[in-house]
């Protein structure tokens, strides 16, 4: 039996039903609306697991469920070497998302990345402390920056509401997901012009760990109108 | 195991033989130090613990920065220092590499002969792995500081270029920038915006007045240009390198104080018997790798990525660390676990 993990809620959770749907798989929940159970009809074989989104990459890493649906920044975010433990089977088309960097819009001296080095360099030596960005995409953003060659910087942890750190004080930029931009806006943010530190979108991930003995991905890929993926010793 | 702590033993004798005094150094380490010290990027490398009362705390990922801060607080002058014991490294995943690993390490601290303590240190070393099959590499970063330092341009063109130094990618993109016209509109400071955060308009103001002021500015002198890359580009046995070196001073003269120490450094080192004639120099050496090192570097490799030893002067490292105090310092480690697996 196929374990497929799909988010529990929002948004996400009818975005992917629809794209099953589509594709002649229907999933939906059974039960009352807040009964976490689900049933899968137009595939015989997969059984549905309703999870937070947060939980899916972890779950596919450790191989507890065989196909996911999650987003492509929470997978190399939370992941290690995450594309030796989980393949890509298809990007779906919905839940667009970019990680970003963003400054206060007032900031006109600063364009890209490499405008935010200098003013963190100024900063430092004005304030005595480093330039603090406030994300919660710790390893992607301290990566990117890293590899742009930024100095002078701190990251500071925040889990929600990123956007109002700035006007609170507690940071001078952010690093955070957005998708139109209209979050940023109304905080009097901007992001720098370098384009996104990733472009993320919902979809569907194997797991190469997971025990695929018993399981007919093969089936479902065809239905699904999907190429097989190499994981391994999926048959 | 035991042959890994014989050598171990075998490498603090030898430095205690040298007069190192033996010292040791918490575990634990303040985490607020090693941050300022080395930026965002230590998070990445260090392991990071916290404490109620203490705060955030780092296991030791090297002993030099303890070793110097102890030195500055309580030490006598000339000194020299040996330890050894396990530093901590987070590795990326994947590499391998070990994440807990035994250094055995020797520090100099001494004002009155800089060229003699490199020397000195660099021939221990030597000394001590002697018979491995090992290939010893040096560089010296005064030299390119002093080509930096040296460039006609703008104070704010050097001072950007030296604070990037150790990071490859940005130094490279701001040469570019600095040879070319500058082609950049700069903005007015917008009105209409509302300002917001600890970073004020006042500064933004500064800022956007020396962009201006960098955009008037002439791109960087072709032949000292070409001069600062062809230093980079210098790898060579050490006496072919400093006579290219010399060379290249006729275009950056700048640097010929540097040479002068790299030329009483080599024959410093010949006087103790290293054989200066086939030791490798390269003008790039220690640029990625070690931030800290701010003179002479020094690396011993096998085939692996990972040097068995490496070494160098830090004597801004003392500076940061002495509030206001400084001593010239130079010093290195040797890793008993990878030199263990060569012989």
């Amino acid at each position: 039996m196929i374990k497929l993990g799909i988010p529990s809620k929002g948004r996400l959770m009818e975005d992917t039903f629809a794209w099953f749907s589509k594709r002649g798989v229907t999933l939906a929940r059974t039960g009352s609306d807040r009964e976490y159970a689900a049933e899968v009809s137009g595939v015989e074989g997969v059984s549905l697991v309703l999870l937070s989104a947060g939980e899916i990459p972890r779950e596919l890493a450790t191989g507890r469920i065989h196909l996911g649906v999650t987003g492509t920044d929470m997978v190399r975010e939370k992941i290690p070497l995450w594309s030796e433990k989980i393949s890509p089977l298809a990007e779906m088309g919905f839940g667009h998302a970019d990680l970003i960097i963003a400054v206060p819009n007032f900031w006109s001296d600063v364009e890209t990345v490499g405008d935010l080095d200098a003013v963190a360099a100024a900063f430092r030596k004005d304030h005595g402390f480093r330039l603090r960005i406030a994300t919660k995409y710790h390893r992607l953003v301290r990566e990117y920056l890293q590899k742009q060659g930024v100095a002078d910087y701190q990251l500071v942890d925040s889990q929600g509401a990123t956007e109002g750190t700035v006007a609170n004080l507690t940071a001078e930029a952010i690093a955070d997901i957005t998708s139109t931009g209209a979050t940023l806006e109304a905080n009097h943010l901007r992001m720098l012009s370098d384009g996104p530190i990733l472009a993320s979108q919902a979809t569907l991930f194997a797991s190469k760990v997971a025990d695929w003995a018993d399981c007919d991905l093969a089936s479902l890929t065809r239905v699904l109108g999907l190429e097989n993926p190499d994981i391994g010793e999926c048959r | 195991m035991d042959r890994v702590r014989q050598q171990t033993e075998r490498l603090s004798r030898l430095f205690r033989d040298a007069g190192a005094v033996p010292v040791e150094t918490s575990v634990l380490q303040p985490a607020d130090t090693l941050l300022d010290l080395y930026g965002e990027d230590i998070r990445a490398r260090a392991y990071v613990t916290s404490d109620p009362v203490l705060g955030e705390q780092m296991l030791r990922p090297d002993f030099t920065v303890p070793v110097v801060q102890r030195h500055m607080e309580e030490g006598a002058e000339p000194a020299r220092y040996t330890y050894q014991g396990l530093v901590f490294r987070k590795q990326e995943a994947g590499t391998g590499r070990a994440s807990e690993y035994t250094q055995v390490g020797y520090e100099v601290f001494d004002r009155t002969d800089p060229s003699g303590a490199d020397a000195e240190v660099f021939a221990l070393f030597a000394k001590a792995l002697e018979g491995v099959a090992l290939d010893a590499f040096t560089g010296d970063i005064g030299i390119l500081t002093a080509a930096v330092a040296g460039l006609s341009t703008t104070e704010r063109r050097r001072s950007a270029l030296l604070r990037h130094l150790w990071r490859p990618v940005r130094f490279r993109a701001l040469l570019e920038r600095f040879s070319l016209p500058a082609t950049r509109l700069v903005p007015q400071l917008v009105s209409d915006v509302p300002e917001i955060g600890l970073r004020s308009s006042a500064e933004v103001d500064a800022r956007l007045a020396a962009l201006r002021e960098d955009a008037q500015t002439a791109p960087l002198d072709a032949t000292e240009l070409h001069a600062l890359q062809a230093i980079l580009e210098i790898s060579d046995v050490a006496p072919n390198a400093l006579a290219n070196l010399r060379k290249i001073a006729g275009d950056l003269p700048a640097i010929s104080g540097a040479l002068d120490q790299l030329e009483a450094r080599l024959s410093a080192l010949a006087s103790r018997g290293v054989d200066v004639d086939r030791l490798n120099f390269s003008g790039a050496y220690g640029r990625t790798t070690m931030e800290y090192y701010d003179g002479f570097v020094f690396g011993f490799h096998a085939d692996a990525q990972v040097p068995v030893a490496t070494g160098g002067r830090y004597d801004a490292l003392t500076r940061v660390l002495g509030q206001g105090r400084e001593i010239p310092a130079v010093g290195g480690v040797i890793r008993p676990e990878l030199l263990e697996t060569l012989t």
